[in-house]
């Protein structure tokens, strides 16, 4: 009898060893991945010089904001939103129209200045971009799985069209010039630097908010809404309250990246906010990995490092490179859909 | 869940009245009119496509009803919203496992168990009084030791039992099973079955869907026998079951 117990508990070990060993490669897989990525985000910047370096991370800054805040809704959630470009436009031209310098006006006509600052116009547009999401998400909650993902995909439109069309406000296509710079007591951020460190601080609060709503018992709802949004109501929960309110969210944190890329650059123009770019998002939301704060940060490194990387290609012509860039990364996203499709580091499934 | 104080008074606990629920042109549920009692395990029994999992899913608000009104605890309703059957006192498994499969055990009990309110809920962490209740309803499920698998990685029995310990984590009055036995090995049967015996004994009403005639006489002190949306017989189960309508309508399938 005592004989038996243990070659059966012998075995069940030694049958249980080929998971273990799986899952201990899964673990060495995921840490080698991180280091190869932030590795060669290391030596490119060092290669490429402190300019470039800075510019690089003010770029995963933004993006790292917008991955981060979109892996809450798509992650977490598990409602495929395409609409994200959307909140990001709302908040740029929000901080552009409230801070734009009227000297520099290139469009005639009757349009009215404000003339804010920066800080004073970054919350409007993230009140702005929340309160459109309140409404766009009463609309969006009347739709499940795919259709959802194609009235997102209308809403990103119709707001690119808003930009476009309503001149007196955004300037249409000739865009909005001489956008405001924060100021912080005395000092005003305009240099490159200071303007990286002033994201990578707005990055850090993002990442802290979205960690600790994924901690709390309302993440832990999210989540069982993403895996059966059926079962999780009958237990007592009004699943369209929770979806709405990480959808604000997650909108006001894109608004708030695109109030920072606003001023950062000075200009923006409706081009800034197409459909791709959403698209791209999602890309970077997927390659880094679903349901993972992590993952989204490495999938953005990845995402800048790759598209700003490709400009110094040797074998490419000068013509070439950026149609080459968007062929290579969906071709990336497709070999990592088909060989890894947890993305780099995360373990769920949509 | 203000239930206690009226469970010894009369009556039933659930009751429908005219209960109607169609399927295109088909009515899995023709105008049923049901009492359950308060007291002890209910089971509803009939022939595959009787209405039984039609029932408890309009019962739990999972389907909308389409005529006719449900009486939970006194109060009459003709629309049930899924979020606000636990606020009735009704909770419920599922036919097919339906848990959150890339969650782990542990979260899919802590899921239940935690605060309903939105806003609360965000400003809420792992509660000590939350997380002692999960340790005792997986360690009543069997489950303790795979707390940090994924919900998915357990077998078909184990899912089972999960989702019957998920179940046994709401504080209500009612609870609704549909077809808890199904495909569980002897051990995990007998868990279940005392599972069951036990809330019996804290004074709660169960009501199960079942297939196994050995089980449905052991455990259930008052039957309904559904077929084709209606109520065929009901009454003490021994009773029911020697009935000649009810065993043609067995045999008859």
């Amino acid at each position: 009898m005592l004989d038996g117990l243990k070659t059966n508990s012998a075995l069940r070990l030694l049958a249980a060893a080929p998971i273990r060993a799986r899952a201990r490669l899964g673990n060495n897989l995921e840490l080698l991945i991180n280091l190869v990525v932030i590795l060669a985000a290391m030596l490119f910047m060092l290669y490429q010089g402190p300019g470039f370096a800075v510019r690089i991370i003010q770029l995963f800054a933004i993006f790292a904001i917008l991955a981060v805040s979109l892996n809450l809704v798509i992650g977490y959630t598990g409602l495929l939103s395409i609409a994200h470009v959307a909140f990001f436009g709302i908040g740029a031209y929000t901080v552009a129209v409230l801070t734009t310098n009227p000297a520099y006006e290139q469009v005639p006509g009757h349009i009215r200045y404000f003339d804010w600052t920066f800080f004073a116009a970054l919350p409007v547009g993230m009140v702005i971009a929340g309160a459109v999401a309140l409404f766009v998400g009463g609309v969006l909650s009347r739709f499940r799985d795919d259709l959802f993902v194609l009235v997102s995909v209308g809403f990103a439109v119709i707001v690119h069209r808003v930009f476009l069309f309503w001149q007196p406000v955004t300037r249409g296509a000739f865009g909005i010039h001489e956008i405001g710079k924060p100021t912080i007591g005395g000092l005003v951020i305009d240099g490159r630097l200071e303007f990286m460190i002033l994201s990578l601080a707005f990055l850090a609060l993002v990442l802290l908010v979205s960690w600790l709503i994924v901690r709390s018992s309302f993440g832990r709802v999210l989540m069982a809404i993403r895996e059966d949004k059926q079962a999780i109501e009958v237990f007592g929960y009004r699943t369209s309250m929770f979806k709405l309110t990480i959808w604000v969210i997650s909108a006001m944190m894109a608004a708030l990246a695109g109030g920072l890329i606003a001023s950062e650059q000075t200009f923006i123009d409706p081009n800034s906010f197409l459909l791709l770019e959403s698209i791209f998002l999602v890309c970077i939301v997927i390659l880094g990995g679903l349901g993972t704060l992590w993952g989204s940060l490495l999938g953005a490194l990845v995402f800048v490092l790759l598209n700003e990387g490709m400009r110094f290609l040797p074998f490419l012509p000068d013509a070439l490179v950026g149609q080459a860039r968007l062929a290579i990364l969906g071709m990336l996203i497709v070999a990592l859909m088909l060989f890894r499709p947890q993305g780099l580091v995360g373990r769920f499934r949509l | 869940m203000n239930s206690e104080d009226r469970a010894d008074s009369g009556g039933p606990v659930l009751e429908t009245r005219g209960l109607l629920k169609q399927f295109a042109s088909v009515n899995a549920i023709n105008y049923l009119s049901i009492a359950i009692p308060k007291q002890g395990i209910t089971s509803i029994i009939g022939p595959n496509g009787s209405g039984k999992s039609t029932l408890i899913n309009v019962l739990s608000g999972t389907l909308p009803i389409d005529d006719g009104i449900v009486i939970i605890q006194g109060a009459a309703m003709r629309a049930i919203l899924p979020y606000q059957s636990p606020s009735h006192g009704v909770t419920r498994t599922f036919q097919e496992v339906r848990l959150f499969n890339q969650m782990t055990v542990w979260d899919n009990i802590m899921v239940v168990l935690t605060e309903r309110s939105v806003l609360k809920s965000l400003f809420e962490g792992n509660r000590p009084a939350y997380q002692s209740r999960a340790k005792e309803l997986l360690e009543s499920v069997g489950l303790w030791e795979k707390r940090r698998d994924q919900a998915e990685s357990l077998s078909y029995g184990q899912r089972k039992l999960l989702e019957v310990g998920r179940a046994l984590a709401m504080d209500v009055r009612i609870y609704l099973f549909d077809e808890p036995f199904a495909g569980l090995f002897p051990a995990m049967l007998e868990r279940v079955t005392q599972l069951l015996e036990g809330l019996k004994q804290q004074g709660k009403s169960i009501i199960f869907i079942e297939h196994n005639m050995d089980l449905i006489r052991r455990l259930s002190d008052y039957t309904f026998v559904l077929d084709s949306g209606e109520l065929l017989a009901e009454g003490p189960v021994n009773e029911v079951l020697e009935r000649p309508e009810v065993i043609e309508a067995y045999l008859g399938t």
